[in-house]
């Protein structure tokens, strides 16, 4: 599949907004959060403004943006049309957290609700997100078990990489946290590892012979196609990354996006001060430039099966 | 919408004879021409004077070269291939705006271009690569099974049939309900095999493809003498004796 660098970086960068806003709201009721104007600024900041981008960012996919109201429309069918209604349900809670946290409003005693319930509306806009790749029956590499349980895991370990960095930086360093952190980093990382190993050794149900249902004569291969220029279908469905180039990737993203990371909020565990607040920011660009690198192959590995009528014997 | 309906009162679809399509792409053309005359938007060509032209097409014939697993004589089919409008049709349930709906009355599947955002979603939900995002208007294209010839009252009778089937030199495409056991459409699918492109899908496609029937052009397959016949014995005794005269 054509990798849209406007849905890559939607998912990416609305994955870890939503996933710092879970550990916002979780680490909220367990009262672990720094206090003071300025935390409030920079965590919801970065929340809300990661979201927002991302959001921003995925209607540059759109042919015609200026409709895409009337996406909220169809939640009883589409994933698309439910994430559209679950992104902006998340913002109401979120933003009271938000003005609540830099004193423009006293929440008193609703907090607790607005945090269990901007943790839960964000968990469930990532879910949305992930359905609508994992229903896709025509793309074996996304329709399977693997793709919703991936999208949450990574979103979180973004969410809490960014966080953690923040604590740091507020001086309000909390070791549960940093392990948490690091755990969440190991299991993406097996639970990619997983995922990529799924792929490479299973492939679709389907294959030419189902397609043309002229397996019955004999072996089916394309001949000629339908016509000599290049068509959307070719482009959007036909995009292929040598094998050679997707597993150079697959360790960029598995080391720099997953293992690196591990280290450094190790490190800056145990440094602290103003060097641990670096190194864990270090950990929290890399986790986010492998996420970028990951969703960019989630793209480019995954094949459709409209190429079994364009040359493919299996997709 | 984009709920699927329970149920519909007519499935309106096609039946393509890949015994006898020849592959001369008339269908494709005829298309195209109705669709860029019709009352929705042209059918897009980008670049269509220049290098790299391409363009949105609802109807393409690919051509399969099928050989068979002992080596035998192969043979090519012309395989023409626009929206088989399924009954569980995925593209319908996973439109955002409603843009992507089925008809009850007749289960043609279609796009209402004014609410489309072409967010490409159908596109990637159907594997019979059905639909195409036309850059141009910015929003997904498909076969509409001709619905503006089909009940079209300024049409001939004989005419309120889809601009392929029109068109089509041998008689490959046909046009009708496949609900009705007794419309001919229906008889030729039960008559001649017609199948689904990929059933293991589920997608239940309306469109049925009948299959190449066998061909008789190999000398094993012909309908020769497998054997010479035996030399005249004593029952033939004149043929005998011509055989002994010329075997000198």
């Amino acid at each position: 599949m054509h990798p849209a660098y406007s849905v890559i970086f939607f998912t990416v960068s609305s994955g870890a907004g939503y996933g710092l806003l879970v550990v916002l709201g979780v680490l909220g009721l367990t009262d672990s959060l720094p206090s003071g104007f300025w935390f409030g600024v920079v965590a919801f900041g970065l929340s809300l403004g990661a979201i927002t981008f991302g959001l921003l960012s995925s209607t540059y996919h759109l042919g015609r943006p200026e409709r895409s109201w009337r996406a909220f429309s169809q939640w009883r069918s589409s994933w698309l049309s439910r994430e559209g209604v679950a992104a902006v349900a998340t913002y109401v809670p979120a933003t009271l957290l938000g003005a609540g946290a830099i004193d423009l409003i006293d929440l008193g005693g609703t907090a607790t609700f607005l945090r269990v319930t901007a943790a839960a509306l964000a968990l469930t806009t990532i879910y949305c997100t992930a359905m609508i790749y994992k229903s896709l029956e025509t793309i074996h590499q996304w329709h399977n078990r693997w793709t919703v349980p991936n999208y949450l895991i990574l979103g979180l370990a973004a969410g809490a990489a960014w966080m953690n960095f923040l604590l740091l930086a507020f001086q309000s360093s909390n070791h549960a946290f940093s392990i948490f952190t690091m755990l969440m980093l190991a299991l993406s990382l097996m639970c990619k590892m997983r995922y990529w190993t799924f792929i490479d050794t299973t492939a679709h149900q389907s294959n030419a012979e189902s397609a043309t249902g002229l397996g019955h004569l004999g072996k089916v291969r394309l001949f000629e196609g339908p016509h000599t220029e290049e068509n959307y279908l070719m482009r959007e469905m036909g995009f292929q990354v040598a094998r050679a180039h997707a597993l150079k990737l697959r360790n960029y993203a598995r080391v720099c996006g997953l293992v690196l990371p591990i280290f450094f909020v190790l490190a800056a565990e145990y440094t602290g001060g103003t060097m641990g607040a670096a190194l864990a920011l270090l950990a929290a660009l890399m986790m986010s430039v492998g996420m970028i690198i990951e969703r960019w192959l989630f793209f480019a590995e995954a094949k459709h099966v409209v190429t079994l009528y364009y040359g493919k014997e299996r997709a | 919408m984009t709920m699927l309906p329970a149920g519909t009162t007519k499935k309106l679809g096609l039946v393509i004879d890949l015994d006898t399509c020849v592959g001369c792409h008339a269908c494709a053309v005829n298309c195209k021409e109705w669709n860029t005359g019709g009352h929705m938007a042209p059918l897009t060509d980008l670049s269509a004077y220049e290098a790299g032209q391409e363009g949105i097409w609802f109807n393409r014939i690919h051509t399969f070269e099928v050989t068979p697993e002992d080596g035998g004589c192969g043979q090519t089919v012309n395989f023409p291939k626009s929206c088989l409008h399924c009954e569980d049709a995925a593209c319908v349930t996973v439109c955002p705006t409603g843009a992507s709906f089925k008809r009850a009355e007749d289960g043609i599947v279609l796009v209402d271009e004014s609410k489309c955002i072409g967010c490409k979603l159908c596109s990637w939900a159907c594997p019979y690569g059905a639909r195409e995002f036309d850059s141009d208007v910015g929003v997904m294209k498909k076969c509409t099974l001709c619905i503006d010839r089909i009940y079209n009252e300024n049409l001939e009778k004989i005419d309120r049939v889809p601009a392929c089937v029109s068109t089509c030199p041998v008689n490959a495409r046909h046009f009708g309900d496949l609900s009705d056991p007794g419309s001919d459409v229906s008889k030729l699918v039960a008559e001649r095999g017609g199948y689904d492109l990929m059933p293991e899908m589920g997608y239940k496609p309306t469109n049925k493809y009948l299959p190449p029937r066998p061909r008789r052009n190999t000398a094993e397959t012909s309908n020769g003498p497998s054997e010479l016949p035996p030399l005249p014995g004593e029952d033939q005794p004149f043929l005998k004796w011509v055989n002994r005269i010329l075997s000198r």
